[in-house]
């Protein structure tokens, strides 16, 4: 990690860092992808949607890019202990990264369905969750590299707060649905959006126990509370 | 695995395995250099222990207590014990010949006597015992076939051993270890002369050999020490830094210096 004494193959050293650094690049890419796709739901913004979408190869080329040069140092350094942890972290981490570019994009494709459906829905609740999901994005990808794992512990349980308001979204989302009948198409959309925020926040506590496991060799327990409740939500019937 | 339950966490070894060897508060001293410090290890039955670390950090001198070839320099000592069948193999009225019986040796180069392939194998077995030519025969066919020599050489059992190359020496020289049954056998960097091919049969070897025999194998190569043990010590200025599984120290080790030294971040 980085307070470690330096490598005696000092261009050992340097690909460490150049792997860490890749995801680095690729992580702001991912969070710019859900910046934007968020500021387009919100304002409307079907131009930036369009980018977001466009910006997704480049975050897949990325990946594989990183893919390709993690596979080279297995081969060539055949590391080991924390060296091969952080390879290890670094081909999983930017899985999820990938997953979350595509959630990106897919709530920019939704956004710009629901600009042409109706917008007289309030969209504070999925901006304020957004705005939660990309806070522990980003901290969760800025510990990648750490060697904290207070860190990584804390991304990690702070994603009970983004299930707890996907959880209050999705009764929302259900209510308006049942006053009419017209707002399904909407609220549907709305509602993968709102899934999608739920998933990124998944795959943001999978990168902090990826980062958990490269600093100290163990794993963090299962049990981290599930919040999403959703699946087994049934409305009253009237 | 011991019953002692003050035994430091480098002793947590791999679980489920008989010691053969258990060496317990070992000291040595080359004149006034302590060169191991208070080390307690234990050897697993049909196993293989990688011992690692950089120069001068003991793990050869270790192997030089299991079979006390210290005996032969004045000034070297070694203090507190090595237990195997319960025997302290350090005591002072401890017959060098027998202890040479169950422990066997193998060194970094080769070392084949000029003689007979045959007789190189027979070396060591006819210090110890009277065969007929039936049972020396057999005796041979065994050893050459257990090191995986054999094949190669079964037809020139009578040519000189000096002909073989680099890597079939190594193998007849542990057929000749292995002829006298030993308990334990001893590999000192068995395949730093060798070429990459015989090193990987050498590992295939040991493999094969931890089946029947207790293997502490000193390595400077570390993914020889991953590939071919199932348990791995690091010593560090004469002391057991760590021992644990290969597994756990190739991944996951638990001591900084542990870590520092198998990623090369070292000095």
């Amino acid at each position: 990690m980085a307070d470690q004494p330096k490598h005696m193959i000092s261009s050992f050293e340097a690909d460490l860092k150049k792997l860490r650094d890749a995801i680095a690049t690729m992580g702001g890419l991912v969070e710019r992808a859900v910046a934007d796709a968020s500021s387009a739901l919100i304002g409307h913004d079907a131009e930036l949607a369009a980018r977001v979408i466009e910006g997704d190869a480049k975050i897949d080329a990325e990946q594989h890019r990183i893919e390709q040069f993690a596979v080279q140092l297995l081969a060539l350094r055949q590391p080991v202990a924390d060296d091969l942890r952080q390879v290890i972290q670094a081909l999983k981490v930017v899985n999820d990264l990938e997953r979350v570019g595509d959630y990106a994009a897919n709530i920019a494709k939704r956004s710009i369905v629901i600009n042409q459906v109706a917008s007289g829905f309030s969209l504070a609740g999925l901006g304020q969750m957004s705005s939660l999901v990309q806070q522990n994005l980003k901290a969760s990808i800025d510990t990648v590299g750490e060697s904290d794992p207070q860190k990584a512990i804390a991304v990690w349980r702070a994603d009970q707060s983004v299930d707890d308001l996907y959880n209050t979204i999705f009764r929302e989302l259900i209510t308006y649905m049942m006053e009419d009948a017209r707002n399904i198409s909407a609220c549907t959309h709305l509602m993968f959006i709102a899934k999608n925020l739920e998933r990124i926040g998944d795959h943001t506590t999978n990168m902090a126990e990826l980062t958990y496991y490269a600093i100290t060799g163990t794993n963090l327990p299962d049990f981290r509370p599930k919040g999403d409740v959703t699946s087994t939500y049934m409305p009253a019937a009237n | 695995m011991s019953s002692d339950a003050q035994l430091p966490h480098t002793l947590q070894q791999v679980p489920g395995a008989e010691p053969r060897v258990s060496i317990r508060n070992l000291n040595f001293y080359y004149g006034a250099t302590h060169a191991l410090k208070n080390v307690s290890i234990d050897f697993p039955d049909r196993q293989a222990t990688a011992m690692i670390g950089p120069s001068g950090c003991g793990k050869s001198t270790l192997l030089r207590v299991l079979n006390r070839m210290y005996d032969l320099y004045p000034g070297q000592r070694a203090e507190g014990e090595v237990l195997m069948g319960g025997d302290n193999l350090i005591a002072p009225g401890v017959d060098m010949n027998k202890l040479r019986r169950r422990v066997g040796m193998v060194f970094q180069k080769p070392t084949p006597f000029p003689k007979s392939i045959y007789e190189n194998v027979l070396f060591g077995v006819r210090l110890h015992e009277r065969l007929s030519k039936a049972e020396a025969d057999e005796r041979v066919e065994w050893a050459l076939t257990r090191a995986a020599l054999w094949g190669e050489v079964k037809d020139r059992l009578q040519s000189s051993a000096i002909g073989l190359s680099g890597g079939q020496q190594q193998r007849l020289c542990i057929a000749r270890s292995i002829a006298v049954r030993p308990e334990v056998l001893l590999l000192d960097e068995p395949t730093s002369a060798l070429d990459p091919i015989s090193t990987l049969k050498i590992e295939e070897l040991v493999d094969e050999l931890k089946r029947d025999f207790c293997i502490v194998i000193v390595t400077h190569n570390m993914q020889q020490a991953g590939r071919c043990a199932d348990q791995v010590a690091f010593f560090y200025l004469g002391e057991l830094v760590e021992v644990g599984s290969s597994s756990q120290i190739f991944t996951a080790p638990r001591e900084r210096k542990t870590q520092e030294y198998i990623t090369g971040r070292f000095g």
